[in-house]
């Protein structure tokens, strides 16, 4: 049982950062699902929203700065939607992507501009002292961070407002159409423009959210812009259009490159979650190219 | 009026599929690389030389690479970088362990060990293709990275992890003045760029460009894709291996692999867009571009009585890149060398234009 | 395509081809390079830094009309802690007004690479506690000043405090989680030296740049349970590594950051937690001493400061004030031996190498009690090595031992060593030094 503990504790503790990496994950899912554009940008929004929120916070009373982020991030969607994709529409999936590069490194410069890029605490109230679990079982317990476990809920219950609003309502139902096929979408009468406005703001809101507990864990400064390279292999694992995909995705991921970086990083030199994520993913885009999930449409030649 | 091709008959194949069918287009040429070659040399100082010149001909170079692959052949690389790693690491290791070794001959070698990776690395495109290649290359990219910093044979265990390039002595020529790197870069830029544009202009740059029409097409006509991918990997691979021994060798000197971070891949990338998917003279338009930018945001506001922040410049910097970008697919995908060649139509035409 | 379009494509294009030449600065002025990073992942150390240094430049300006009757021109040029960008503001700067005085280039891989190039150029190196630890060695690296310690330096001392501490290091463990970078490899030579000498087993953890994935390095310590953790990070690295170590329930008393990640920037994003954790201190923070009450009068009080005035007197800003002060302390002292006022790039490397800052000349500058007497010599280019370990305490950082100096009889063989290693591999004759 000794030997176990250690075990144990590390699997918990990937599987909770793999839920940090499915929030970001999820964002690429919904925009690519809805409008099929693989939105490099959603790092960006994830470091833009959490800036935004915590320095709203410093002179507003907190719902009210995060009622503004919102607002915001609203905001940042219509713009990216209007002057961006709008005129892209229809263009090679290549082409939106870089586009989606170059949003990045705007937001990034024009976030720092406005609210500066020094590091900020974000304290959301969460205890940051460890609980122990099982402390009869084994020795010293099983460690949970609860920052980790707060992130683990507000997923958890993310995902499911997500698939009531995808399952239950109108505009749910619209998006699902517009998913499945545009044409076919449009010839209905349902307005694709104002669904990717609604898409693009979730996605935003996603994106705050996944800001927020990046940020509690972090600190709120430029670095969290790179979490969205860490999102991109979970997403291939996952599969680009599922979104229990990107959880189950992010879950593997958190967890794999963990237990890999401790008992197999030793034997060759350490430092290998660089690029766990990355060679995983690969490894099973040769496989199964629409990942574990994904809907069996892939361009191949 | 001038710019015009009447009275200029072309009586031969070879004349016909001359690179400058134009004798204003071939004078230009001359006259560029006249300055290229002499002019510079003679008017530009250190600095010019050092900080923009020789660092603009090595990014033009690894620019061709990866506008061979994504410009010609459709495929995306977020890698460019690994693959310059690859050639300053190889040349590095190569030098260091066969000492007899001629450097021109070193150089050589690393960018075919670079082709031989981004073979490797390119595999998958065989299967996949678009966003999913652009992970596989990432793959490459983070494990690059990884690889120099954690694998001490590659870096001969330095404590450091920082290594330094061996002087560049080129059959008993030691180059080390600003003005001897800078020929030195220009060689190796107007070369590859000769090459390249031959190599487009045959039948295997055709057979990228078919897969990048239209992959199905081309498999229909009788290319095949796998040789066609790998082929265009293995070029753009040894051809930024070749841009990557420079950077190391002649610009840095002493570099650490974060020198090739995915950073460097990204500024390619803008190299590439800004200047021209699918256009040599795009490459070189591009590499120009990202050099001179910064420099030019930094001293441009100063000039107009501004004063910005280091912070703000720098800020301004990343956005004025996004915007571009943005700016550059919405409007005009062909980039810069577009632009370029919409000029000389409407040259063609002028002062009378219908 | 429009042509309207294509025309202000072109125009943007065509106006940034316009780069004109800087013209030569007037001839009374001595040019004073900054190389900075204010944006980006390391944006949050890079700015308090870079705000010293600029406000102590501008208070000389106006409060003394420049160094020695010259004018300082000064002039910042963003890294972003990039190899190659650093490469190109030297490039950049060195040869502008009457030539770059010296280089502090903030980043060990910076100075890597411009180590090859400084003896070329005849620009000095100066490297204000961090840099490569051999370059102490002043007759094969005659153009670096690793002024005040090295990494060798801060290893070093380190283990002497723990040692004592906890009353000898035998059978201890201590485990280094370090930026994997050339910076923070530096000190691990010197603590595997160490760990044969005092008999703790010693273990290296590398963390990838920038450092926000630690959580397989702090569950490996957790399990593991090391006595002391040495943080050898620089940027968000810093701060993530003390919140992972709240994650996982590791003491921070038992952290011991290098004078790198001892800093407001890395404690204050983990609120409360991070109370508790040590650092090594080059010098204290605060802005009680003199010369934050010049730079406030004739810079803050002007509307010039480059940063904000409540963040006057933070470590990372103070040691940017004393970087600034020696480099111009070695203009002056080059200004003396040459006997004229404005001193080029290798007349002040000869500045620095007679650099002596007394406790009268450290009182005279307004620096009483916030930097040590240093002495650079021909063979020593550090000057001084010396450190204190200080604790955050929620609000602000206590001295918790007195100085301790590094173990010369042991490092200074072991540089010298690494120094000739050097010199052969490059065929540099080191210089005599008589």
């Amino acid at each position: 049982m000794a030997e176990l503990g250690p075990v144990l504790e590390v699997l918990l503790g990937g599987l909770m950062s793999g839920v940090l990496y499915s929030l970001v994950a999820l964002g690429f899912v919904l925009i690519f699902k809805a409008s099929g554009v693989f939105n490099f940008a959603q790092g960006a929004m994830v470091l833009f929203a959490a800036l935004s929120l915590v320095r709203l916070a410093e002179w507003l009373p907190f719902p009210l700065a995060l009622l503004v982020t919102v607002l915001i991030m609203i905001a940042v969607a219509w713009t990216v939607e209007r002057l961006v994709l709008r005129p892209l529409v229809g263009q090679h999936g290549l082409i939106l992507f870089m586009a989606t590069i170059g949003v990045t490194f705007f937001l990034d410069g024009f976030g720092q501009t406005i609210w500066g890029s020094n590091v900020y605490q974000l304290d959301l109230g969460i205890p940051s002292t460890p609980w122990f679990l099982f402390e009869s079982l084994f020795p010293g317990g099983i460690l949970v961070s609860p920052v980790d476990v707060f992130a683990t809920v507000i997923a958890g219950s993310l995902v499911l407002a997500l698939s009531i609003f995808f399952h239950g309502t109108r505009i749910g139902r619209a998006l699902r159409a517009v998913a499945d096929d545009h044409q076919a979408a449009q010839s209905v009468g349902i307005p694709l423009n104002q669904i990717w406005l609604i898409v693009w703001s979730t996605a935003g809101i996603v994106a705050l959210v996944a800001g927020m507990a990046w940020g509690s864990k972090l600190g709120v400064q430029f670095s969290l812009s790179l979490v969205a390279l860490k999102a991109l292999p979970v997403l291939i694992l996952g599969g680009l259009t599922s979104i229990p995909g990107a959880i189950v995705g992010g879950l593997v991921v958190g967890a794999g490159e963990k237990l890999a970086e401790l008992y197999i990083g030793p034997l060759i030199g350490g430092g290998i979650e660089y690029w766990f994520a990355y060679v995983l993913a690969l490894a099973v885009l040769l496989v199964r190219p629409q990942g574990l999930f994904g809907e069996k449409i892939i361009e191949r030649v | 009026m001038i710019y015009r091709e009447t009275g200029q008959f072309r009586t031969s194949y070879a004349e016909d599929q001359a690179i400058f069918r134009l004798r204003q287009d071939r004078a230009g040429i001359a006259v560029i690389l006249a300055v290229a070659w002499i002019g510079i040399p003679l008017l530009a100082d250190d600095y010019l030389l050092r900080a923009i010149l020789v660092p603009f001909l090595i990014l033009a170079v690894a620019a061709i690479g990866l506008n061979l692959l994504l410009g010609y052949c459709g495929q995306i690389s977020l890698g460019t970088g690994a693959f310059m790693a690859i050639g300053a690491y190889a040349a590095y290791n190569l030098a260091l362990r066969l000492p007899g070794l001629p450097l021109l001959l070193d150089f050589f070698l690393a960018g075919l060990v670079a082709a031989g990776i981004g073979v490797l690395f390119g595999l998958p495109s065989v299967r996949i293709k678009g966003l999913y290649l652009a992970v596989a290359t990432l793959a490459a990219q983070f494990f690059a990275d990884w690889a120099f910093l954690r694998v001490g044979w590659f870096t001969n265990y330095t404590p450091s992890g920082s290594v330094t390039a061996p002087p560049l002595d080129i059959f008993g020529w030691l180059i080390d003045t600003p003005l001897e790197k800078y020929w030195l870069c220009l060689a190796f830029a107007c070369l590859t760029a000769i090459l390249a544009k031959n190599l487009v202009r045959s039948r295997i740059g055709r057979s990228w460009m078919a897969i990048r029409d239209m992959d199905i097409a081309a498999e229909i006509i009788g290319i095949r894709p796998t040789t066609a991918k790998l082929s265009a990997f293995a070029v753009s691979s040894f051809v930024a291996g070749g841009a990557g021994v420079l950077w190391a060798f002649v610009h840095l000197g002493s570099w650490e692999p974060l020198a090739f971070s995915i950073d460097m891949s990204f500024r390619l990338l803008f190299m590439v867009i800004i200047g021209g998917m699918g256009s040599i003279l795009g490459s070189f338009l591009g590499a120009a571009f990202i050099t001179v930018l910064p420099i030019f945001l930094n001293q441009a506001p100063a000039m107009v009585g501004i004063q910005l922040s280091t912070a703000m410049v720098s800020h301004l910097e990343f956005m004025i890149f996004g915007a571009l970008i943005v700016l550059f697919l919405i409007w005009e995908p062909h980039g810069l060398a577009r632009l370029w060649q919409i000029g000389k139509e409407k040259m063609r035409l002028w002062p009378f234009p219908y | 395509m429009r042509a309207p379009r294509s025309a202000a494509l072109l125009a943007t294009t065509a106006a940034l081809a316009l780069l004109a030449a800087q013209p030569a600065a007037a001839a009374d002025t001595i040019f004073y390079p900054s190389l900075v990073y204010r944006s980006g992942a390391y944006a949050p150390n890079g700015i308090p830094f870079a705000n010293g240094v600029a406000d102590y430049v501008a208070m000389i300006n106006a409060r003394d009309g420049g160094v020695g009757g010259v004018k300082i021109e000064f002039e910042e040029c963003e890294t972003g802690y990039a190899t190659d960008r650093g490469v190109e503001c030297y490039e950049r700067l060195k040869t502008k007004g009457a030539g770059a005085v010296a280089f502090s280039p903030l980043s060990t891989g910076i100075t890597f690479a411009l180590t090859e190039k400084a003896p070329v150029d005849k620009i000095p190196l100066q490297t204000t506690g961090y840099g490569r630890s051999e370059s102490a060695d002043g007759r094969v690296f005659q153009w670096n000043f690793p002024l005040l310690g090295t990494y060798w330096s801060a290893a070093d001392i380190l283990i002497q405090h723990t040692a004592k501490i906890s009353g000898g290091l035998k059978g201890k463990k201590i485990t280094l989680v370090y930026h994997d970078s050339p910076y923070g490899k530096e000190p691990i030579p010197v603590l595997q030296d160490h760990a044969a000498k005092h008999g703790y087993t010693f273990e290296a953890i590398p963390v990838t740049h920038p450092g926000v994935e630690q959580k397989a390095a702090w569950l490996k310590i957790r399990q593991t349970r090391p006595d002391f953790v040495f943080l050898w990070g620089w940027g968000v690295m810093n701060s993530t590594a003390i919140k992972e170590a709240v994650a996982v329930g590791y003491p921070r008393e038992k952290m011991y950051g290098v004078w790198w990640a001892a800093a407001e920037p890395d404690v204050r994003p983990a609120g409360d937690d991070a109370k508790g954790y040590n650092g090594l201190a080059l010098h204290p923070a605060g802005a009680d001493y003199p010369v934050h009450k010049d730079i406030l009068k004739y810079v803050y009080d002007a509307g010039k400061g480059a940063g904000k005035r409540e963040e006057v007197g933070e470590v990372l800003y103070n040691r940017g004030v004393i970087d600034a002060m020696l480099k111009l302390e070695a203009v002056r002292t080059a200004q003396k031996i040459y006997n004229k006022k404005v001193v080029t790039g290798s007349e002040v490397r000869d500045g620095f190498e007679r650099l002596e800052l007394t406790a009268e000349r450290i009182k005279e500058l307004g620096f009483e009690g916030l930097v040590t007497p240093l002495k650079v010599s021909c063979l020593d280019h550090e000057g001084a090595r010396k450190a204190r370990i200080h604790q955050w305490d929620g609000q602000k950082w206590v001295f918790v031992s007195d100085w301790i100096e590094a173990d010369t009889n042991y490092l200074r063989p072991k540089m010298e060593a690494a120094a000739a290693a050097y010199a052969k591999e490059k065929g540099i004759t080191p210089a005599s030094c008589s």
